[in-house]
């Protein structure tokens, strides 16, 4: 069953208007919690008066930082790092705000209508500070945002190797550049949603929260709360309305809510309004990368040196997306010296954390900008200069000579990228389209050709797991930590299950991202679950399998090398004699009370496994595309897009292009549409769908796919990361084929997103200008 | 916002009657007083298009509509779309075929929007699918297999026409 394109059985409950989103989840007794949020970037709280609020009709409590010291003490950072500083963060801040949508205080309310009502009458005295919505106007603020932090600079860090300054220095062309890009939030279509309740039997608290990681949550609760794990069962429901990122945050409502469902002796349930989601859920901002790159005049990389500065918000709970974008930044390309170094900078805005890409589309955008304009320096053709520069497909493992965000040594594991940028331009039609453009320029049409190459670090450990059983039904269970927000995971590992036991796929049931069905798990992020929980599946699926074939041998008195499992059934090879799954495990698993198990039957057909990978793997994309940009209006149409895809071993098709194909989509918006934009101080402007675009199926053109499978030697699986790949090469695409377009003009792009206004302005300077001035 | 006011509508072809404040958005209503889930909220100011049903034959806002005014109307919301026993119509079929969903959050809106149009137009083109649900946020899927689906949902109308 692995490589096929089976349709999803999610989809069933999902299009009948039935699926199980947390606020779907019917809580009797259910109550209803509120948040009341800064209404300042920066500022110390002077008092906030609650009492108001507490009269008001249906309300049960109202809870700003004094009412909850019991689970208001620091909190742990959530991913250390040797550079990144120590900044406070708590459930609720106590002296002062950070951002705009700061949770100060929350009201739990009979109903949500009667609980934001409540939340109005929460009085907040504030004695603003000077805030900082940009991180130059941070590092120059003169305020800390972080007390002790006095440069607001959470982390700065450098790795390199070779030697960058003097390959440089003898370099026969160097080119200085800057780039910029800011991405935004993740919008999920389901916002932040959580609900709790507390079993007082038990003591024990039950949590449905759409999270991606519902074991990383469960111990962030109960270390805030103070309980055992134990103590705290998490589950991320199976259905999720999105994730991209955000959702593996840690967030103060999932502390609250918890909390309160003991504090009150009710049920509690905050589901985020995408107001709250603009302004509390976290989000990427902006990178601004410096970058020195020497080379020769064959157009081939000497050196390359990326200083970048990162946004990182009011909070660092870690530094990923730097470290990411970073390690992304020398892709696919032999580059014998390398320096990146990078400044996240505290600014007053919501916190920064991954969005689906997480760094990487910035790196992306930086390297294919620095060979276009090599080769416009040069005067080649720009897929040229990057085919002489590749790392060919006889050199890996390659090792860049960097350390990866996971710890271990930047080192590509497989991949053909000449293949994958080969087959994408045959199917683009790449000489044709050069054609196309010459002709259509000929009609003082503005028309470009874009191409990119990407590469994406996945399937990052440190592990994953999982458990299969034969139940005496005959169907089997598999049972994954890490939970899907619509990846159809429901599908896909039924499928592994399937060729590691024999089974029907159609008898697998998966259960995933409950905290009580598996002890450990680390969720779903950085496109690593297949390559984490796809070996841990196979292998517990392929220790089941022996333990039901030794199971029915004892019992058919035959040897298990003589049986097989066909047709729901265990039998002598060949033969239509044997025994029903189902029989052989109601004697496994529960046999008869005091009774022995005959010989050579193996108590309990289950199976856990985890399989944690040596390092992550390297899935590649290729993009190409043919836009024309209106001059007078800025607006660009995508006319041609090809997209070439290499993931490992694809184990579903249907779904590795749905993944595809949603990333694209979230890599053109980044690249052309959504933008969050803040005031000088930090004051959110874009917190509505109203100025903030995400583009709809009218401006997603169609694009033409292709796969290309290397295996990575890293998994027995083969399989590396879908998730992300489609997003990363789009914005460097875009801006490479929109430059190019407007050639004549000489408009040079440094800053995404390139909304119609920006291009707009930058077409008209370049006429200002004159031609050939750029 | 005080006080309450009962609304007898027809949900899904059920006459029903709801006791509601004023102020209660008919998302909130169908979602808590009729425990009918499916309908989603995903930006509650009109733009992202998840909680759309059909009033009265047009697809609508759920999220602009405040109960009270679906006082004598006709409601239909996705739980309406499957047969009796649960089985998929042919435009959800297609959905599920073409992999035209992942999340699921947005596809209640984006079928009641679909099914409003394939009642005007059983032959739509692929424009007029897509200028159909524009008006919908899907961040998940590029759109592009939910296109396909309704397409074929098109040119399979196209075909029994003939």
């Amino acid at each position: 069953m692995i490589g096929e394109p089976l349709v999803r059985r999610e989809d069933l409950r999902l299009l009948r208007g039935k699926g199980g989103y947390v606020d779907d989840i019917d809580l009797p007794g259910v109550t209803y919690m509120a948040a009341v949020r800064s209404s300042q970037p920066h500022a110390r709280i002077l008092n906030v008066d609650t009492s108001a609020a507490k009269a008001a009709p249906g309300v049960l409590g109202v809870y700003a930082a004094a009412d909850i010291e019991a689970i208001n003490g620091l909190w742990p950072q959530h991913l250390a790092h040797s550079s990144l500083k120590m900044a406070v963060q708590r459930t609720l801040p106590v002296d002062k705000v950070r951002f705009t949508g700061e949770l100060l205080a929350v009201v739990v309310a009979e109903s949500r209508y009667q609980a934001e009502d409540a939340c109005e009458l929460v009085d907040v005295d504030y004695d603003p500070l000077p805030g900082a919505g940009d991180l130059h106007r941070s590092l120059d603020l003169g305020a800390a945002i972080h007390e002790g932090i006095d440069d607001n600079v959470a982390a700065h860090f450098t790795q390199s190797t070779g030697d960058v300054e003097a390959a440089i220095a003898q370099a026969p062309h160097v080119l200085r550049e800057t780039f910029t890009m800011t991405r935004g939030g993740g919008h999920s279509m389901e916002g932040r949603a959580v609900a709790a309740r507390w079993d007082p039997a038990l003591d024990q608290f039950t949590v449905f929260d759409a999270t991606q990681v519902p074991h990383q949550a469960r111990a962030q609760i109960a270390t805030v709360l103070g309980v055992p794990d134990e103590k705290v069962r998490v589950i991320s429901p199976p259905d999720v309305g999105g994730g991209f990122g955000p959702k593996a945050g840690m967030y103060p409502e999932e502390i609250l809510v918890t909390w309160l469902s003991k504090e009150l002796n009710r049920p509690v349930k905050f589901i985020e309004d995408r107001y709250e989601h603009f302004l509390s859920c976290y989000q990427e901002h902006r990178q601004e990368h410096s970058v020195e790159v020497g080379y020769d005049g064959d157009g081939r990389l000497l050196g390359l040196k990326d200083v970048f500065l990162h946004d990182t918000g009011a909070y660092a709970p870690s530094l990923i997306v730097p470290l990411i974008a970073g390690t992304t930044v020398p892709g696919c390309y032999r580059i014998p010296n390398i320096h990146i170094e990078f400044r996240a900078v505290f600014t007053n805005k919501v916190p920064c954390n991954a969005v689906r890409g997480a760094g990487r589309p910035q790196g992306v955008y930086v390297m294919e900008r620095v060979l276009d304009h090599i080769a416009d320096d040069l005067g080649l053709d720009p897929v040229e200069v990057r085919r002489r520069n590749l790392i060919q497909a006889d050199e890996f493992p390659y090792n860049v000579g960097l350390t990866f965000r996971d710890g271990s040594p930047l080192t590509y594991d497989s991949g053909n990228y000449p293949g994958l940028l080969k087959m994408g331009l045959d199917l683009f039609d790449y000489d044709h389209q050069r054609d196309l453009q010459r002709k259509r320029r000929a009609e003082g049409v503005y028309r470009g050709v874009g191409v990119s190459i990407a590469l994406e670090g996945v399937g990052i450990g440190p592990f994953e797991g999982a458990t299969v059983r034969v139940e005496k039904t005959g169907r089997v269970t598999a049972v994954l930590g890490a939970p899907p927000q619509g990846q159809g995971f429901e599908t896909t590992y039924a499928q592994i299950v399937s060729d590691g036991l024999g089974v029907d796929p159609d008898l697998v049931d998966v259960v995933t991202g409950d905290t009580s069905t598996i002890a450990y798990g680390v969720g779903t992020f950085a496109s690593r679950v297949m390559a984490n929980a796809g070996p841990a599946v196979l292998e517990a699926a392929t220790e089941v399998k022996d333990k039901l074939l030794r199971t029915a041998a004892a019992m058919m008195e035959a040897a298990p090398e003589d049986m097989e499992v066909a047709e729901g059934e265990v039998r002598v090879k060949g033969t239509r004699i044997g025994v029903a799954i189902a029989e052989a495990a109601r004697l496994a698993n529960a046999g008869a009370p005091g009774v022995n198990l005959p010989k050579g039957v193996v108590a309990g057909l289950t199976s856990t496994s985890y399989f944690n990978p040596s390092s992550a793997g390297y899935s590649a994309s290729v993009q190409a595309c043919a836009v024309e940009v209106d001059a007078e209006t800025g607006e660009i149409e995508i006319l041609d897009w090809v997209v070439g895809h290499d993931c490992g071993r694809i184990i579903n098709p249907l779904l590795v292009e749905g993944q595809v194909i949603g990333g694209v989509a979230h890599g053109l918006s980044n690249a052309m549409y959504e933008e969050s934009i803040y005031a000088e101080d930090g004051t959110p402007l874009t917190t509505s769908y109203l100025d903030y675009p995400i583009p709809s199926a009218r401006e997603l053109p169609r694009l033409r796919l292709f796969h290309q499978e290397t295996p990575t030697p890293l998994n027995p699986l083969g399989a590396k990361g879908a998730g992300e790949a489609g997003t990363l090469g789009v914005p460097a695409m875009i801006a490479t084929a929109v430059e190019d377009a407007l050639r004549p003009l000489g408009v040079r792009i440094h800053d995404l997103p390139l909304s119609p206004g920006v291009l707009g302005d930058l077409i008209a300077e370049a006429r200002d200008r004159g031609p050939g001035a750029a | 916002m005080t006080g309450t006011q009962t609304v007898a509508f027809v949900v899904n072809g059920e006459p029903r009657s709801i006791t509601v404040e004023p102020r209660t958005l008919l998302a909130d209503a169908l979602r808590t007083d009729l425990r009918l889930t499916g309908t989603h909220l995903g930006c509650e100011h009109g733009v992202c298009g998840a909680c759309t049903v059909i009033i009265d034959g047009r697809p609508v806002r759920s999220c602009l509509t405040f109960a009270v005014q679906a006082e004598g109307r006709e409601v239909e919301t996705v739980e309406a779309l499957a047969g009796p026993d649960g089985e998929l119509n042919s435009l959800q079929h297609r959905f599920q075929q073409h992999h035209g969903l992942q999340c699921g959050y947005c596809t209640p809106g984006i079928l009641m929007s679909l099914t409003s149009l394939f009642r005007d137009n059983p032959v739509p083109t692929e424009g007029e699918i897509r200028d159909q649900i524009q008006g919908h946020i899907c961040r998940c899927t590029g759109y592009q297999q939910m296109v396909d689906a309704a397409v074929e949902e098109a040119t399979t109308n196209a075909g029994e026409a003939r």
